[in-house]
């Protein structure tokens, strides 16, 4: 089985202009705030994790024809019939035709303390880090067949650890429900001359860096 | 928020967009099965329109540009210092702050999808989640800079950051020239919210309303 994802954009041709906003400019459609707050909401259920999320909404077959608003409802779908949460006939009529399945409910009282808590994904490691601050490395060349964190452009490339995190919840696996099987993170380096041919022009040089898991990484 | 100049209507069926139809059905039937409070989500609205929004970074640069201690404890432990603000929470977690200086300007994205760091600059701007920015801000971080009318000395070096992890990041700018007298309170007003992506640059005192 093959798996795509559409999201991946990083340097992917595409030479039209970024369009500045005003500040307070966040939606642009009445439903749009409310699929936010759905999809929030819903997000705290605990049906599926954030990882699920990212890994359903890269993987709509028409992600680039979506806004990003259309992008969440079509995920948080996804999500409700792969979990059994709803039909598919419920979501397109409305109505409830099926009990419903446990799950947790975000409360209105408890929506501020869910805000403020977050969900931390830092984790005790369950052995030292493999690599240390300056170390060259490589990442992996090749994309597995499952949703992954390291980008296409970024693949089999070599760049230096400048961070440790610390170990993270690792999403490849989380979001193949697979548990959090934490690893070590580390912010590689890159520069852009050994992503890029030819290099980003003008001026001083250009870095650019990732956040990868261990296992994304070999020593170079 | 425009939604009500272009929808002057009674709120009954037909006239809605089928998109509004679609979430409305959608709400209507995860309520019916209990998954959901609507007045929970109608504080997370309020919340992200009202509440957390990027005034919180502005006060988090402030105080980093007016209290050298501060500063230093933001560069080396962002999360605990901006926490002592009382920012902190949901896509702010794990926080790392880098800061411009002559040499190096930094720059955030997300390419693979829109991590942001939410509880210091609220939701992401659209342009932030767009293809245009996600592709090229990777690539040709200079030109980007030029659609936001950013035009960076050439020996100035670019950092580009792509959050692909859960580690969200802050852009501290350079306090600008003319700041120096300045309260934390007036300082904060300088600080705009594309200046803490990396997109802009901070307004100065004179342009400062």
């Amino acid at each position: 089985m093959t798996y795509q994802s559409r999201a991946d954009l990083g340097g992917s041709p595409d030479s039209r202009a970024v369009l500045p906003e005003a500040e307070g400019e966040l939606f642009h459609a009445p439903w749009e705030p409310r699929v936010l707050a759905l999809t929030l909401a819903m997000g705290a259920t605990g049906l599926w994790n954030i990882d699920m999320s990212r890994s359903a909404r890269e993987t709509l077959e028409n992600y680039s024809e979506l806004s990003y608003y259309e992008i969440w409802l079509a995920g948080l779908q996804k999500l409700l019939l792969r979990s059994g949460a709803t039909s598919a006939d419920e979501i397109s009529s409305g109505r409830m035709s099926r009990p419903a399945i446990d799950a947790h409910v975000l409360s209105l009282q408890a929506v501020a303390g869910v805000l403020a808590a977050g969900a931390p994904v830092s984790r005790v490691p369950g052995r030292p880090a493999r690599f240390t601050v300056g170390q060259a490395v490589r990442t992996r060349a090749v994309a597995p067949p499952h949703h992954t964190r390291l980008p296409g452009y970024a693949r089999g490339k070599q760049g230096t650890i400048e961070r440790v995190h610390g170990a993270h919840v690792f999403a490849d696996s989380n979001a193949q429900g697979q548990g959090e099987q934490p690893q070590w993170l580390y912010t590689v380096v890159f520069d852009a001359a050994d992503l890029w041919s030819p290099p980003p022009p003008g001026g001083a040089p250009t870095r650019v860096s990732i956040d990868a898991w261990e296992s994304y990484l070999a020593p170079a | 928020m425009t939604d009500h100049d272009n929808h002057d209507h009674d709120h009954e069926g037909s006239d809605l967009s089928p998109m509004e139809l679609r979430v409305r059905a959608l709400e209507t039937v995860l309520t019916a099965k209990g998954y959901i409070d609507p007045a929970a989500l109608d504080l997370l609205i309020d919340t992200y329109k009202n509440k957390i929004g990027p005034r919180n970074g502005a006060r988090v640069v402030a105080r980093a540009w007016s209290d050298p201690e501060f500063r230093r404890w933001l560069l080396r432990d962002a999360t605990a210092a901006i926490a002592s603000l009382g920012f902190g929470g949901r896509q702010g977690e794990h926080m790392i702050a880098v800061e411009n200086t002559a040499e190096v300007h930094n720059l955030v994205v997300c390419t693979l999808c829109s991590c942001y760091p939410w509880s210091i600059l609220g939701l992401p701007p659209t342009w932030y989640k767009s293809a245009p920015y996600r592709s090229r801000a990777v690539k040709d971080p200079r030109g980007v800079l030029k659609d936001f009318g950013v035009d960076l000395p050439e020996s100035t070096g670019i950092r580009v950051w792509d959050s692909t992890a859960e580690v969200r990041y802050l852009v501290i700018p350079r306090r600008p020239s003319g700041s120096e007298l300045l309260e934390e309170a007036a300082l904060a007003n300088l600080v705009t919210r594309d200046s803490m992506i990396g997109t802009g640059l901070p307004q100065t005192p004179s342009g400062a309303s």
